[in-house]
């Protein structure tokens, strides 16, 4: 009514009907990221490992490589390189979740409904506590809120910030950042394939409208591109940031 | 006092629902408009210095580059949680 083509509501392009109760298709595209990955590096083990890599297992070295050196080196050093199995396996499922948001048939990332990007990131902020506690002890708590060398007055203050901002703007952030970018590029694609439809089908007396249909379509092209890129930058910016966020706990304030 | 007098019948032509739905479209887009001009100022500034130092320190790329992603991803979550604002408004 207020816009020239109408957009169908939410649950239309977000959800679908159930294959059973309370499983739908993103819960099965969840699962079979999860599976994938597993299957994947089960295939990987099995080669031998004195000769040189082919195959499923080159492809696994060269993705294990990218993890040590792009993210757990720039990040946390070698004291980080423990932590390479746990971001491997974050990097890959978020990568995997995404990239059904451009495969056709499936056409939507899992991460585009809150849950996956929410519990991943639970997961991160259980992880980097449970770390910063377990490498600094009770004291942990008061790092956490007071940063060295803050004066006494400003202390009820700063450990208020400091609270709100690493207990709860953390993981709120990274669940938005996963969430809202996924989401955003699902609907700019939903929005396009409806523009182009709409033209080509066009019940209208100007006929030429009909053959404009082709910009939308090479928008929606370059979309789908730009989308795959997408995927992989935000599984990328996930998997970094929950470093980061690990290193905090495990190194922080140890001059003090 | 004509103009107003249009003005209340064409508001009147509207149900609660639809005045609704017209306002809160609005307010849509202005919301993700408005939230977008910082981010976008940030992340152009952001960049601009990233190529910069790269330009003049090839051999640090590679932390340059990780610093400018973990830059980008902070600057960019205050541009979609105004894309969530809009999302909220739109459709909820």
């Amino acid at each position: 009514m207020f816009f020239a083509l109408e957009f169908p509501p939410i649950n239309a392009i977000l959800r679908w009907q159930d294959i059973f109760p309370s499983f739908n298709k993103i819960g099965l595209i969840a699962v079979v990221s999860a599976i994938l990955v597993m299957v994947f590096y089960a295939l990987a083990n099995r080669a031998n490992p004195m000769l040189a890599p082919t195959g499923v297992r080159n492809v696994a070295e060269t993705s294990v490589e990218f993890i040590e050196e792009g993210i757990v080196m720039q990040t946390m050093g070698r004291i980080g390189l423990p932590w390479t199995p746990f971001l491997l396996s974050l990097f890959l499922f978020i990568f995997l979740a995404n990239i059904p948001g451009v495969i056709p048939v499936l056409q939507m990332p899992a991460t585009a409904r809150i849950a996956i990007p929410l519990g991943l990131s639970l997961l991160v902020w259980v992880v980097y506590i449970g770390t910063g506690l377990k490498h600094q002890g009770l004291g942990y708590v008061g790092h956490l809120l007071w940063p060295p060398g803050v004066p006494v007055a400003l202390k009820p203050l700063v450990g208020l910030i400091e609270f709100v901002s690493t207990i709860l703007v953390t993981p709120f952030s990274l669940t938005v950042r996963l969430f809202a970018n996924m989401l955003a590029g699902h609907i700019l694609l939903v929005t396009f394939g409806l523009l182009t439809e709409s033209l080509l089908f066009a019940k209208t007396s100007q006929i030429f409208l009909v053959p404009m249909s082709i910009l939308p379509f090479i928008m929606l092209v370059f979309l789908t591109a730009f989308e795959v890129l997408v995927a992989i930058l935000q599984a990328y910016i996930f998997t970094i940031l929950a470093a980061v966020y690990i290193n905090n706990s495990m190194a922080a304030h140890d001059e003090h | 006092m004509e103009a107003m007098s249009m003005l209340v019948q064409q508001a009147e032509e509207f149900t609660a629902d639809e005045a609704k739905s017209i306002a809160a479209a609005t307010n849509a887009g202005f919301a993700y408009g408005l939230a977008a001009i910082g981010p976008a100022i940030g992340i152009g500034y952001l960049v601009g210095k990233s190529v910069e130092a790269m330009a003049r320190q090839p051999e640090a790329a590679g932390m340059v580059r990780t610093t400018m992603f973990l830059g980008i991803a902070f600057t960019e979550a205050l541009a979609l949680i105004g894309f969530v604002v809009f999302i909220l408004l739109k459709f909820a």
